[in-house]
């Protein structure tokens, strides 16, 4: 103890002092702070008790800007017959709600249980005819899926704005088109049904179900793929590669070039 | 200059003597040192005083400097025998993961990593050997004259004028006119060539005039080859569209007394790279220009997928905006007027493919393209 107290006036005694504070205020809140997510309600609802739950989700988180009966507002557009599948995206990837108004709602941390999801998307799908959410066999289970014909599909409509290796790009004033990587099929699948915010729509008869499933796989075979080459500096194309050589190639050669200039003292 | 070459510095610091210096040479300074002749040129500042280096003065700088450049040379060697030990010992086709470089082909990062090693070893090892321990004291070695002997220069003159007189080109007025007009004009072939191009013009203004597209070919989805009923088309929908036909017999050539409207003795990828379109469908009441409507069907536009600016293929369409991106140099299109540009290099709007309905609802063309698609080209005007 005396020790510590002759230490006291250590310069990293302020620091060491400072982080121990912070966390033990941050592991405090952390542990009795509430907690969000309201508990699921029971299992086996049945369709209407569905609806009802889902309409009360609605009313409490969505009403806001999607108006009372979900006609819309000035500040969101009517969910009137979006389907179940808009819901089941929009919510299940954390786009809604919106934290703020934006040039374009990214991908977040989802808010609600896998349960209060489906009591939304029912209630929206009770609304209007719009597209549902996808059979599992078409986003869950791949196997025997044609890859090739998946990255055939992929290239001629999907690349020009998430890149040819579903990296994303940049779209007009702000706007872009998200990175594809480790997405779930499912999602992947109500983005090309329903097209999100710019994305235009690829319904059932422009992309079959069985194209899209083979397009999931492709992504999927994507998301395996490996490095051979090393990194692939986010697979952003040329102008990736001329940034890290404009930005850390070039300073490393002239680096060198000032030392082998230099005379050694 | 002092009598034996070398040159005294400002500051008294001779520089070394050197053998080749005969005091006789073109000297480098042109005579500008310190108080001679031309007074109002900068002093020469002569070279820098040596320093001695701490290996030069200090034995044991010097063998610490050593040991340094042994290692490098032995890490040199740490790196090849490591490379040697990776190609005997590991198997192709290994991946491990890399934290920041993901699933890296094992034997192909150690080789790489050694050889690194191997040549960065002796690089760095010479480097800093000579920077350290081989002597540093800066030589200026005398250039020598560069002109010939007088008398040799003269004797290339006199051989020349006796070659001249012996060819009798000054007696010979005809050999010189033509020979110096056959010289005059060999350049011409290139001239022309740089002028007029390399293509068969009248040929590849058909080919850049016409595309795959004619009256009636059903609109295909690319890359599966479906025709499109107009129902389909739903609001926000874009396809990627190719005729029908495209794919049919590459490289056709017409039979005896068969003429070809266009582009069927063309292989399929250039067919495809003039026949891409994008088809959309717009609420009616987006449009901006009557055109669009006319030559659309309810609200389903077709536009060429090929950049009026460089041919990139123009597929970024925005569904909120109606603005049509294209990935290459960033040219904007409006898709409610025309695909007029409203944005980037492009220079012309994309041209429209006037589409119908056929008797069983699927969208086809009602005509070719009515201009050229894709980037300017010579005889083009704009």
């Amino acid at each position: 103890m005396k020790s510590l107290a002759a230490r006291r006036r250590h310069p990293a005694a302020f620091a060491l002092l400072l982080m121990l504070g912070l966390l033990i205020t941050g592991g405090m809140y952390a542990a009795f702070a509430p907690t969000t997510t309201a508990q699921a309600t029971a299992p086996a609802a049945t369709a209407a008790e569905e609806v009802k739950a889902g309409e009360m989700l609605f009313l409490a988180n969505c009403s806001t800007c999607h108006g009372i009966n979900a006609v819309g507002t000035k500040e969101g557009p009517s969910l009137i017959g979006v389907g179940a599948a808009s819901v089941d995206f929009q919510v299940g990837t954390g786009r809604m709600p919106l934290p703020q108004a934006n040039v374009q709602a990214v991908r977040n941390t989802v808010q609600y249980t896998d349960e209060q999801i489906k009591q939304m998307a029912a209630y929206v799908a009770s609304l209007g005819p719009g597209p549902a959410i996808p059979d599992a066999k078409y986003t869950d289970d791949l196997e025997g899926a044609n890859v090739s014909r998946g990255g055939d599909i992929f290239r001629v409509n999907c690349s020009m704005c998430h890149n040819y290796a579903g990296s994303g790009g940049a779209l007009t004033r702000g706007k872009f088109a998200p990175p594809l990587r480790s997405i779930e099929g499912k999602h992947l699948y109500e983005a090309m049904l329903t097209g999100p915010q710019s994305m235009p729509v690829f319904n059932d008869q422009n992309i079959t179900p069985d194209e899209k499933r083979d397009v999931i796989a492709y992504m999927h075979e994507l998301d395996k793929a490996n490095n051979p080459g090393g990194n692939s500096l986010g697979s952003f194309g040329p102008v990736g590669d001329g940034y890290f050589l404009w930005l850390i190639g070039m300073p490393i050669m002239l680096g060198a070039a000032v030392w082998l200039g230099r005379k050694a003292a | 200059m002092n009598a034996t070459g070398s040159h005294p510095g400002p500051d008294g610091h001779a520089r070394p003597e050197n053998p080749h210096v005969t005091g006789n040479e073109v000297s480098l300074d042109h005579g500008h040192v310190a108080g001679v002749e031309v007074a109002d040129r900068f002093e020469n500042p002569g070279l820098p005083p040596h320093k001695l280096r701490h290996a030069d003065v200090d034995p044991k700088a010097a063998k610490r400097a050593e040991i340094q450049v042994a290692s490098m040379f032995a890490l040199s060697i740490v790196g090849t025998v490591g490379f040697l030990v990776a190609y005997f010992t590991i198997p192709m086709h290994k991946y491990v993961w890399i934290p920041w470089f993901g699933n890296l082909d094992l034997l192909h990062t150690l080789f790489g990593v050694f050889m690194g090693l191997s040549l960065l070893g002796i690089g760095l090892g010479a480097v800093h050997w000579a920077k350290t321990l081989m002597p540093d004291a800066e030589v200026v070695e005398e250039r020598h004259p560069i002109a010939s002997p007088q008398d040799s220069r003269q004797g290339v003159i006199d051989t020349l004028g006796r070659g001249a007189e012996q060819s009798q080109i000054g007696r010979r007025p005809l050999i010189k006119v033509a020979g110096g007009a056959a010289l005059g004009i060999f350049a011409l072939p290139m001239v022309v060539q740089l002028v007029g191009g390399l293509g068969p013009m009248g040929e590849a203004e058909r080919e850049l005039r016409n595309t795959f597209w004619r009256k009636g070919l059903r609109l295909m989805t690319d890359p599966e080859g479906r025709p499109i009923k107009a129902e389909d088309v739903t609001m926000g929908s874009v396809y990627h569209v190719l005729p029908e036909g495209i794919y049919d017999d590459p490289k056709q050539k017409p039979n005896e007394g068969q003429v070809f409207e266009h582009d069927q003795d063309l292989g399929v990828l250039e067919r495809k790279a003039k026949a891409a379109v994008l088809l959309m469908r717009l609420p009616s009441a987006a449009f901006v220009s009557s055109k669009a409507r006319d030559w659309g069907y309810q609200g389903i536009v077709a536009y060429s997928k090929i950049c009026t600016h460089a041919g990139c293929p123009v597929g970024l369409y925005e569904q909120q905006t109606h603005h049509l991106l294209c990935p290459c140099h960033q040219s904007t299109f409006d898709v409610t007027n025309d695909c007029e540009v409203i944005f980037g290099p492009a220079r012309r709007a994309l041209p429209q493919l006037k589409i119908t309905v056929d008797s069983q609802g699927y969208l086809i063309a009602d005509d070719g393209f009515a201009e050229p698609v894709g980037p300017s080209f010579w005889t083009r005007k704009r």
